[in-house]
C-alpha cells in the first residue's frame, strides 16, 4: 500500500463512536475543539514531552511513529514500553476520561499492537489503557475477537473514505451531547430534513402577516 | 463549541499576539493586556500595525480560528491559511454546481428570496414601531416598498433562470433603498440617505453601510472557509478575479439584518454624529479611524442578539448565523439537503 493511502489510527476510535463523526473528521476534514478535546490534547502533549527513559528493565519510548501495511493505518503511539532483555513492545494509550462502555479505546490500542507486531516481527498478547480521570491502568488482552473487530473497523473506515460519502446523522442524545462535533453535525435537524423548497415557500407565507419579534437592535429604545 | 463565536478585533497599534499553551495572549509594549482560550475564539481581525507570532498563526489555522489582517482603514490585506485548508471533494462539488445553471438556480433563488424577505422585515419593523409617529409620506412610502418587496420575494421563488433572479434582486434593491431614507429619524442633513453609493460612499449613511458590509463580508468569508468551501466561486455573483463571489452570495441574506439595522441604530440613537466622518473634496464621505470602535462595538453587540434559527429551530446568536448558513450550504452541496435553506429573519 502507498504511504499516502495509510489512514490515521485515530479514525478507528472515531468510527466506533459514530461513523458520521468519523466521516466529518476524516472525509470532510472538519474539526471542532471543546473543553474535553483541549484537555485531551494537553494531556497528550504532556505525555509526548517526556522523550524516552528507563525504569528497571523497562525502557519507555514516547510518541513512537507506527504503521501497519495490513491494516493500512499509520499514527503515533503515546507510549510504548519495551520489556525485558528482548525488548518486547507493550503499547500504553493515555485517555483523558474513564473506561467506557464501547470498545473504541481497546480497538485503538489493538491497532497499535498490530502495527508494533508488524514493525518488530513479534507477537503481542496485551497492552494497557491509562485513564486520566481515575489515574487507573487497565490491562487489555488482545484476543481474537478484539483483533477481528479492529480489522473490520479499519475496513469500514477505508471504504467510507474511498466513497467520499458522509453518512446521515442519527441523533442519540446521550452520545451526541458529549460530542465536540455536534454543532458541525446538526444531528437533530439533518437526520430527517424536510424538502427545502416547500419549507421556503411555507416560511415566506408565514411571514406575510407576522411581524419580526422584538430584538435588541430595535430602534425604538432611547432615541425617540 | 461555536455557541459563542467571538471575533477579536485588535485595533491597538503596535499590539503583539502570541500563543501560550492553549491561550491567545495580547501584549502591548511587552505588557500582557489580555488572554483568551483559543477554543472560545471564532476569528481574529487585526487592524493596522498589529503583529502575531507564527506559532499562534499555525495554532489558529489548526483550530479553525480565522485570522485576517486589515489596514487601519479596514481594507483587507491578508489572511492566515493553514496546511489543511478546505476540502477538495466539497470544492469539486461546488465548482460543478457553479457550472450547472439549473443546480445553481436552486441556491440563487433561495438567497435572493431571503434577502428580499429580510429587507421587507426591516421596513415592516419600522412601520410597526414608528408608523404612527411618521409623516404620511414616510408611512406610505415604506408601506408601498414593503408590498413591492413581498411581491418580488414571491416571484423570485419561481424565477426560471439565474439572470431573472438577478433582475428581481435589482428591483428589490430599488424598492428598499428608495424607501431607506424614511427609516432615518434624525433631522440632520448629514444623515439624509440619497441612494446607495459605494465607490466612494457619498454620504455618512453609505460610509457606515460600506464599512459594516466589509465586516459582514469578512465573517461570511471566514464561515465559508471554515466549512471548506471556496469563497471565490459564487452562484449569484459571477466569477471575477480577486472577488470573493461566494462570500458576497452568502452575505446577501445578512445585509439587512446584520448591517443595515446596525446603521439605523447608530444613527437613530445618536451613537454616531457628524464629527465621526471625514468629508473629502469631490464628495466622498469616510468613517473616521477613531470612530470605528463605536461601530465595531455596535456590530459585536448586534451579533450577540439571540434568535431562533428558522430552519434548525434552535436558539442561536445572530453572529453564529453566517457559520450555520455556510454549513447548510455545504450540506446541500454534499447532498444531505435537497436545497439550500436560506436565513429568513422574522
Amino acid at each position: 500500500m502507498d504511504d499516502d493511502d495509510l489512514l490515521p489510527l485515530s479514525a478507528l476510535q472515531h468510527q466506533l463512536f459514530c461513523s458520521r463523526q468519523c466521516a466529518l473528521i476524516h472525509v470532510e476534514r472538519q474539526w471542532q475543539e471543546n473543553t474535553f478535546t483541549v484537555e485531551g490534547r494537553l494531556l497528550h502533549d504532556a505525555v509526548d514531552a517526556g522523550g524516552r527513559d528507563r525504569r528497571g528493565t523497562v525502557r519507555t519510548v514516547r510518541s513512537m511513529p507506527l504503521r501497519s501495511q495490513r491494516l493500512g493505518l499509520a499514527g503515533v503511539a503515546d507510549l510504548v514500553e519495551l520489556h525485558g532483555p528482548e525488548q518486547r513492545p507493550y503499547p500504553v494509550e493515555y485517555k483523558r476520561g474513564r473506561p467506557k462502555a464501547h470498545r473504541a479505546d481497546e480497538v485503538q490500542l489493538c491497532a497499535q499492537a498490530i502495527c508494533l507486531e508488524e514493525m518488530f516481527h513479534t507477537d503481542i498478547a496485551e497492552g494497557a489503557l491509562f485513564y486520566g480521570e481515575n489515574r487507573r491502568r487497565v490491562v487489555v488482552r488482545l484476543d481474537d475477537e478484539l483483533r477481528e473487530l479492529t480489522e473490520r473497523t479499519a475496513a469500514a473506515v477505508r471504504s467510507m473514505i474511498e466513497s467520499g460519502r458522509t453518512p446521515p446523522p442519527v441523533y442519540e442524545a446521550a452520545k451526541c451531547r458529549n460530542c465536540s462535533m455536534i454543532e458541525l453535525c446538526r444531528p437533530r435537524r439533518l437526520g430527517r430534513p424536510p424538502p427545502v423548497a416547500d419549507w421556503l415557500v411555507r416560511h415566506l407565507e408565514d411571514g406575510e402577516d407576522a411581524m419580526p419579534p422584538d430584538d435588541r437592535g430595535d430602534t425604538d429604545r432611547g432615541d425617540s | 463549541m461555536r455557541q459563542h463565536l467571538n471575533t477579536m478585533f485588535v485595533t491597538t497599534e503596535g499590539a503583539w499576539l502570541a500563543k501560550d499553551g492553549a491561550n491567545i495572549v495580547v501584549e502591548v509594549e511587552r505588557r500582557e493586556i489580555g488572554r483568551v482560550p483559543m477554543h472560545m475564539m471564532g476569528g481574529i481581525v487585526c487592524f493596522g500595525r498589529v503583529g502575531m507570532s507564527p506559532p499562534l498563526m499555525g495554532a489558529c489555522a489548526e483550530a479553525g480560528v480565522t485570522v485576517s489582517f486589515l489596514t487601519e482603514h479596514g481594507k483587507f490585506l491578508a489572511r492566515v491559511e493553514g496546511p489543511c485548508s478546505g476540502n477538495v471533494l466539497l470544492r469539486r462539488r461546488q465548482y460543478r454546481v457553479a457550472d450547472d445553471p439549473d443546480a445553481g438556480l436552486v441556491i440563487v433563488r433561495a438567497i435572493v428570496t431571503a434577502k428580499t424577505a429580510n429587507q421587507r422585515a426591516v421596513l415592516r419593523r419600522a412601520l410597526r414601531d414608528h408608523g404612527s409617529s411618521m409623516a404620511e409620506t414616510g408611512r406610505a412610502g415604506l408601506d408601498d416598498a414593503q408590498r413591492r418587496l413581498g411581491d418580488v420575494a414571491r416571484r423570485v421563488i419561481e424565477a426560471g433562470s439565474i439572470d431573472v433572479a438577478r433582475g428581481h434582486e435589482g428591483d428589490a434593491a430599488n424598492a428598499y433603498f428608495g424607501a431607506f431614507d424614511h427609516l432615518i429619524r434624525r433631522d440632520d442633513d448629514v444623515f439624509r440617505f440619497r441612494g446607495r453609493s459605494r465607490r466612494p460612499p457619498l454620504d455618512a449613511c453609505n460610509a457606515l453601510l460600506s464599512f459594516l458590509y466589509a465586516m459582514v463580508g469578512h465573517d461570511c468569508r471566514s464561515a465559508l472557509e471554515s466549512v471548506g468551501l471556496d469563497p471565490q466561486v459564487g452562484f449569484l455573483h459571477r466569477d471575477r478575479p480577486g472577488r470573493a463571489g461566494l462570500a458576497l452570495d452568502l452575505m446577501e441574506e445578512f445585509r439587512p439584518v446584520l448591517a443595515d439595522r446596525v446603521v439605523l441604530t447608530l444613527i437613530n440613537r445618536q451613537q454616531i454624529g457628524p464629527k465621526d466622518f471625514t468629508y473629502m473634496e469631490g464628495g466622498a464621505v469616510l468613517l473616521r479611524d477613531d470612530s470605528r470602535k463605536a461601530v465595531l462595538a455596535a456590530y459585536q453587540e448586534r451579533k450577540k442578539d439571540e434568535i431562533t434559527h428558522p430552519f434548525l429551530n434552535e436558539k442561536v446568536s445572530l453572529g453564529l448565523v453566517p457559520h450555520i448558513q455556510a454549513q447548510l450550504l455545504a450540506r446541500h452541496l454534499r447532498g444531505d439537503l435537497d436545497g439550500y435553506p436560506p436565513f429568513l429573519w422574522k
